[in-house]
């Protein structure tokens, strides 16, 4: 198991070289996954405090929907795209397909069930704490949701991140919809997964540890945000 | 009502973000639907940079494998079609998806196999007779059962070595339905034969301890074709920019660019635009 060994070292290699190309395949990773995380959150963060907050008929069957929908698998998700964005299919005349702009659709139909079905519990169960109070207020529901989502916002954060971690990592929509093209979308993923079936596990594995790194980073990032926000709070 | 104008404005955002990412691909720029060796062994590396400079048209590879690629192009999501499965490609034609198909360049199949060969194929030439004696001593063999053109040629020997494999499918022969690199990987790992084009092998890193045991049958004969995704049948195909890349593979400078790519000083692929075998 000696790649263990030239994986790390090819790793720091690479880092250090700052590798051009590299580095443009760590960009555009960022890109599409984090243009992903705001579309996901844009529409996910306010329907789970809708669902999260209301009480109709067929809601349990909501809630279970968009639990089981967390579990999308991205191979699916990257065949229904492309079949959409195909020429041949419906939103062909969009010429989207191949493009970072297919790869952010996909990894936002990913993600947002997860954002939603999680923020849905974190809204739910603060609003089962907040309700008598607006309800004796008087309280409309937008501004209820958005008392919600305020005073919820750190569990939210990890919300996101559950949501980022998921769009970084996978590479079976990407790699449909994407092509992996080199020097257009080419991702984190995807080159890792080329790395492998070329049989260099060293460098696909190294590729992987700067992968994690990565995501160390953002989530360090999110951490450090929300501890300087919390003392400003009670400075 | 709050949810509602929420999900409108993350449509406006996705389209916004859908549309800038449209705007910037150039239009000077195709799509070659391609099968895979030709871009796991580097040779687009080699080519394309030279391509570019005469031309100023970018190419984009998509790499998947032969069945994917003829079935992407037939959905028009590619410009133009570089694949090896003459009866397939030959059959897209006749179909109208596309315009011509044209020889480019050769090079070989190759059986691979652990140095302890339990079968006993070692420098066997006869491809199906390798075959009928993996499938006699029921040694693990690793297909890609992936439809690509490696595949298809698979299964015409398998079909003229009088074995069937297919019965044995989960037992000694296993079809991982993966690319040709996924399936070496998975070959290697478990001690079985595959039969691999020569290209991915030489370009391939983690060979372990296997070596090539069958090799030099005429049957093992691999041939690349190129053809330009029907305009006719795709309006979306950037015939212009398309017929520039084929004319500019199959002339004397693309020829000599693809017979002039080594890979540990051997040749991967050998041009034959004009004078192929039919």
């Amino acid at each position: 198991m000696h790649d263990f060994g030239a994986a790390f070292g090819l790793a720091f290699g690479l880092v250090f070289a700052a590798d051009a190309d590299l580095l443009e395949i760590i960009a555009l990773s960022l890109r599409v996954s984090l243009s992903a995380l705001v579309i996901s959150c844009l529409a996910g963060l306010p329907l789970g405090a809708l669902v999260g907050m209301s009480r109709f008929r067929g809601r349990s069957a909501i809630v279970i929907f968009l639990n089981a929908l967390m579990g999308l698998p991205p191979v699916v998700v990257g065949l229904c795209v492309y079949l959409m964005l195909s020429r041949a299919g419906p939103l062909g005349w969009m010429a989207l397909l191949y493009t970072p702009g297919a790869m952010i659709i996909a990894q936002s139909i990913l993600i947002t069930p997860i954002v939603a079905a999680l923020s849905r519990q974190v809204i739910e169960d603060l609003h089962n704490e907040y309700a008598e109070q607006f309800r004796s207020l008087c309280v409309p529901a937008p501004t209820a949701a958005g008392a919600l989502l305020w005073d919820a916002r750190y569990s939210l954060l990890t919300v996101a991140l559950a949501g980022f971690g998921r769009a970084i990592a996978e590479v079976g929509a990407v790699i449909i919809v994407g092509g992996n093209i080199d020097h257009l979308t080419r991702v984190m993923t995807t080159a890792i997964a080329l790395e492998t079936s070329k049989g260099d596990l060293a460098l696909a594995l190294a590729l992987g540890i700067v992968l994690l790194v990565l995501a160390l980073g953002v989530n360090a990032a999110v951490m450090g945000l929300r501890m300087s926000a919390a003392r400003n709070a009670y400075a | 009502m709050f949810g509602k104008s929420f999900l409108k404005s993350a449509i406006a955002v996705a389209a916004a973000s859908a549309l800038l990412a449209g705007a910037a691909q150039a239009e000077t720029s195709i799509i070659v639907q391609s099968t895979t060796s030709t871009a796991n062994s580097g040779l687009y590396d080699h080519l394309l940079p030279r391509f570019e400079q005469h031309s100023g048209i970018k190419v984009h590879v998509v790499a998947v494998g032969t069945g994917q690629a003829i079935g992407n192009a037939r959905n028009c999501d590619g410009d133009v079609l570089l694949v090896h499965a003459k009866p397939a490609e030959e059959k897209f034609v006749a179909e109208g998806y596309g315009v011509k198909r044209s020889d480019l360049m050769y090079n070989d199949f190759i059986i691979v196999g652990p140095p302890a060969d339990p079968a006993r194929v070692g420098g066997m030439k006869d491809a199906a007779a390798a075959l009928r004696k993996i499938a006699d001593a029921r040694a693990t063999f690793a297909s890609r059962g992936d439809n690509s053109g490696t595949h298809k040629k698979e299964v015409r020997l398998w079909k003229a070595s009088g074995a069937d494999p297919n019965s044995a499918s989960g037992k000694w022969y296993r079809e991982t339905g993966s690319g040709m690199g996924a399936t070496l990987n998975a070959g290697v790992g478990m001690g079985a034969y595959v039969m691999t084009d020569r290209a991915t092998w030489i370009g391939f890193a983690n060979k372990g301890d296997f070596k090539i045991l069958v090799e030099g049958d005429v049957n093992l004969f691999n041939q690349y074709g190129v053809i330009l995704v029907s305009p006719a049948k795709c309006p979306s195909v950037k015939a212009r920019s398309g017929q520039k890349f084929i004319d500019w593979l199959l002339g004397a400078e693309g020829q000599k660019a693809i017979g002039g790519y080594t890979l540990g000083g051997k040749q991967l692929f050998f041009p034959n635009a004009g004078k192929g075998p039919s």
